[in-house]
């Protein structure tokens, strides 16, 4: 399978992070699915003249494109001219190239949330007009459009993230090239049910201190992140905490809030990233599933109950109260 | 008079376009179009201060923790706080590791591939190049990406996940190093090491750190040909005259990096012939060729302005024109090395400036002394003691922060007033490179460093040309942002 990768108003950080794929690494992954890189802009020998020939090909047809994975937010500003990225070596807008490109694609990925549904690049005033490739934020259409459908008959597949874990391209690659990937595999928003139907929350270390709301109160405590410090795990489809990144981390264990970054519009959450709005005292954004009047209930029930060690160490550097070593024999 | 446009231009991060006037075989004149912009100090304007560490880091995936890094400075410059020793020591290590993935990145992907081309085949050392680093088949590549996502692990323990962290604070780090997650750091950067020494450099980081002088280099280089990457490099640069391509003006900063304890590991500083004072107060950014309005003469980033006007006549990037008193300079990791004093680099840029050749010593000779650096940095790691200084923001300030990333210096410029972000003004390192002409019509730092390239009969993307663009490591969605 022929894939070609194209980078618009995104940073770069979802590459960066794929090439950091391990055991298998990036390339014997995708050699192992026979997935051929066509041109990737950070990888491959071709440049300019070279490059544009080979659009060209795939345009004509010549070529056959089975995977396009554009990664960024599509600018449409100023204007609606496209201005404000015009593919380099070319006047043509990216936008152009991108819409003409994803009409011969057979699956059209968007490679994290900026290409999915604007994301940090269409935040604030949207500067540049940005969507995704088939949302706006959390409304569909985006620059492709509602009715738009690849060659497989998909809509575009959002492999949302900000940035992707490697793992989440590769493996939606790799289903899409071994057994193919239907509309039931992907979610309301088109990410890939694999990751999408888990949540941030699932295997984070802090879950003792959440289950007794014994809470972080500044960077650097160990504690629950969820009641001041804006952590939106509990309520974020991903796999980060039982799948993890670099080896060993997540965002709660790098010791700051998940931000829900696979949701589209998570780049205007409407308040500080890092705080917590609440009232009277309880968070406005309740856990996923949880009726509010249970988790209050069972919040005030669970804070009675918060063991001297959880208390102490929820706003704490370092262990300061280890688990008491039980006799054995009265387990 | 030819004209060539050059584009898109792969192997450096983010879209860039070049313009050649091509004359008897050679580049007269060059025009560095960044064609990407995205507006994060428009995004930012408006914003609670604290949200920068949200945003920063989202201008580029492959610098991301040095925005993190020059947001949290500038917000600890607003706010009055230092970090606590334990801190400053995560905060460095986590910069390091990132701008050493990224030397390691750009040697390997981005930079030798070019040298894998069939433009080079009757050259003797073509064969074994091409099979080591022909770009995506290479054998380099199978070894490299496990060794840096190994060395990445690192990312993993201290700032949760790369890129993209909040863990840099302007106070520290939230993240706390407990002390088996130390121990494994020494693990992780000893295998980093094995691997350096093994393939980069064919010998111990000591030696290569104690090369002294271009002579001690090319002696070094000859007793043991072909053994390390950098001598395959070495090789190549002396047959293809790497040392006199892509000469820029030969002025050189570097905001100095990774402070803790009243010091930083490499000093800051100006040089041109010598070391100069480094005078941030004459910092000011051009708009005249940029798709930027604003009228009026460069400003000061503090005073900075950021309105795109794409259809602003003279103008051919996004790209604002960086000067220091006026004047081009160039930045990067051969900036570094040279403000700081390493005596390889000083004998190397004194014989033949800022060229193709020494850019790409200075980034390796900073793996060997940054990596040595991080041993030291985690073995001095206290656990249990404070990781982070807790921090107000005030509702008014003004704060600067200063950091350098992989590929050179960068600045963000913040003005807070009622809470809220009034401006945020950033010069990446590749603005400072890649910048346009200024209103006296001064090419910037590449597009001096490409005139006279050599461009072959049939050339339309001169590998001169690819060569001196990739020297520089340029980071495209930094440059604008």
């Amino acid at each position: 399978m022929n894939l070609l990768w194209l980078q618009s108003g995104g940073c770069g950080g979802c590459t960066l992070s794929l090439l950091g794929a391990e055991a298998p690494h990036l390339f014997e992954t995708l050699a192992g699915a026979g997935i051929r890189i066509l041109w990737h802009p950070s990888l491959s020998e071709a440049s300019g003249g070279e490059v544009l020939d080979l659009l060209a090909r795939v345009e004509t047809g010549d070529v056959p494109l089975d995977l396009l994975c554009i990664e960024g937010a599509l600018l449409r500003g100023p204007n609606g001219t496209g201005a404000f990225h015009r593919f380099a070596g070319t006047r043509t807008p990216m936008i152009d190239w991108v819409s003409r490109l994803a009409a011969r694609a057979h699956s059209c990925l968007a490679i994290g949330t900026c290409a999915a549904f604007g994301g940090v690049t269409a935040g604030g005033s949207n500067p540049t007009d940005a969507c995704g490739l088939q949302f706006e934020g959390t409304y569909p259409g985006g620059l492709l459009g509602t009715d738009y459908r690849s060659g497989a008959g998909l809509p575009v597949i959002n492999v949302a993230g900000c940035p992707t874990h490697p793992n989440w391209v590769t493996e939606t690659l790799m289903a899409i090239a071994l057994e193919g990937l239907a509309v039931r595999d992907l979610d309301a928003y088109a990410r890939p049910r694999m990751y999408a139907d888990q949540l941030v929350h699932h295997g984070c270390p802090r879950n003792e201190f959440y289950e007794y709301k014994a809470s972080a109160r500044a960077p650097s405590d160990l504690g629950c992140l969820m009641e001041h410090l804006g952590c939106l795990g509990t309520q974020a489809h991903a796999d980060c905490n039982t799948r993890l990144w670099n080896g060993s981390g997540s965002c709660t264990r790098g010791g700051y809030a998940c931000i829900n970054c696979t949701s589209p519009e998570f780049e205007e959450p409407g308040h500080a990233f890092a705080e917590t709005p609440s009232l009277a005292g309880i968070p406005i954004g309740l856990p996923t599933d949880m009726p509010k009047a249970w988790f209050v209930a069972l919040s005030s029930l669970a804070k009675a109950a918060t063991p001297e060690r959880l208390r102490k160490n929820a706003v704490s550097d370092h262990i300061a109260v280890p688990p008491t070593i039980r006799p054995t024999k009265l387990r | 008079m030819t004209r060539l446009v050059v584009g898109p231009f792969n192997r450096v991060e983010g879209d860039l376009e070049v313009q050649l006037e091509v004359a008897d075989g050679r580049v007269r004149e060059a025009r560095v179009n960044s064609p990407l912009y995205r507006g994060f100090e428009q995004i930012l304007q408006g914003k609670d201060p604290r949200d920068t560490l949200v945003i920063a880091p989202r201008i580029c995936g492959i610098c991301s923790v040095s925005q993190s890094m020059a947001a949290a400075y500038a917000l600890a410059d607003a706010a009055g706080v230092a970090m606590p020793t334990n801190g400053a020591l995560a905060t460095n290590l986590v910069l390091a590791c990132e701008n050493l993935a990224d030397h390691l990145t750009h040697f390997y992907l981005f930079f030798m591939p070019d040298f894998a081309r069939p433009a080079y085949a009757d050259r003797p050392w073509y064969a074994a190049t091409e099979k080591r680093f022909r770009a995506l088949s290479g054998s380099a590549a199978g070894e490299v990406l496990p060794a840096r996502a190994h060395f990445m692990h690192l990312m993993g323990l201290l700032a949760g996940k790369w890129p993209h962290s909040l863990s840099l604070q302007p106070g520290g780090t939230a993240k706390p190093v407990q002390a088996q997650e130390r121990i494994r750091l020494l693990s992780i950067i000893g295998a980093f090491r094995r691997f350096l020494e093994r393939e980069t450099f064919g010998d111990p980081l000591e030696a290569v750190v104690a090369l002294d002088s271009a002579r001690a280099l090319d002696a070094w280089a000859a007793r043991d040909p072909g053994r390390g990457d950098l001598r395959r490099f070495l090789q190549i640069a002396d047959d293809l005259g790497l040392d006199r391509l892509g000469r820029a003006t030969d002025r050189f900063v570097s905001y100095g990096a990774y402070p803790s304890g009243g010091t930083r590991l490499f000093k800051p500083g100006l040089w041109a012939n010598g070391p100069q004072a480094l005078d941030l107060a004459s910092i000011a950014e051009d708009l005249s060729h940029s798709w930027m309005a604003g009228g009026g003469g460069p400003l000061h980033p503090a005073d900075g302005v950021t309105i795109p006007d794409a259809e602003k006549a003279n103008a051919y990037t996004w790209c604002k024109a960086p000067r220091l008193g006026g004047e081009v300079v160039e930045v990067g990791a051969l900036a570094r090395q040279l403000v700081d004093g390493h005596p390889l680099i000083r004998d190397l840029v004194a014989e033949s400036g800022g060229n193709v050749r020494n850019r790409v010593i200075a980034r390796l000779l900073e793996l060997a002394r940054v990596l040595m650096a991080m041993e030291d940095w985690i073995k001095a790691i206290a656990p249990g003691e404070p990781f982070c200084e807790q921090t107000a923001i005030p509702d008014e300030a003004r704060g600067m922060g200063l950091v350098e990333a992989a590929r050179g210096s960068l600045g963000h410029w913040l003005a807070i007033r009622r809470g809220r972000i009034l401006n945020y003004q950033i010069i990446a390192p590749t603005t400072w490179n890649f910048s346009p002409r200024d209103a006296a019509g001064v090419p910037g730092a590449l597009e001096q460093a490409l005139v006279g390239a050599e461009v072959r009969p049939g050339e339309t993307t001169p590998v001169a040309v690819q060569h001196i663009v990739r020297s520089f490591d340029p980071c495209m969605v930094c440059t604008v942002h």
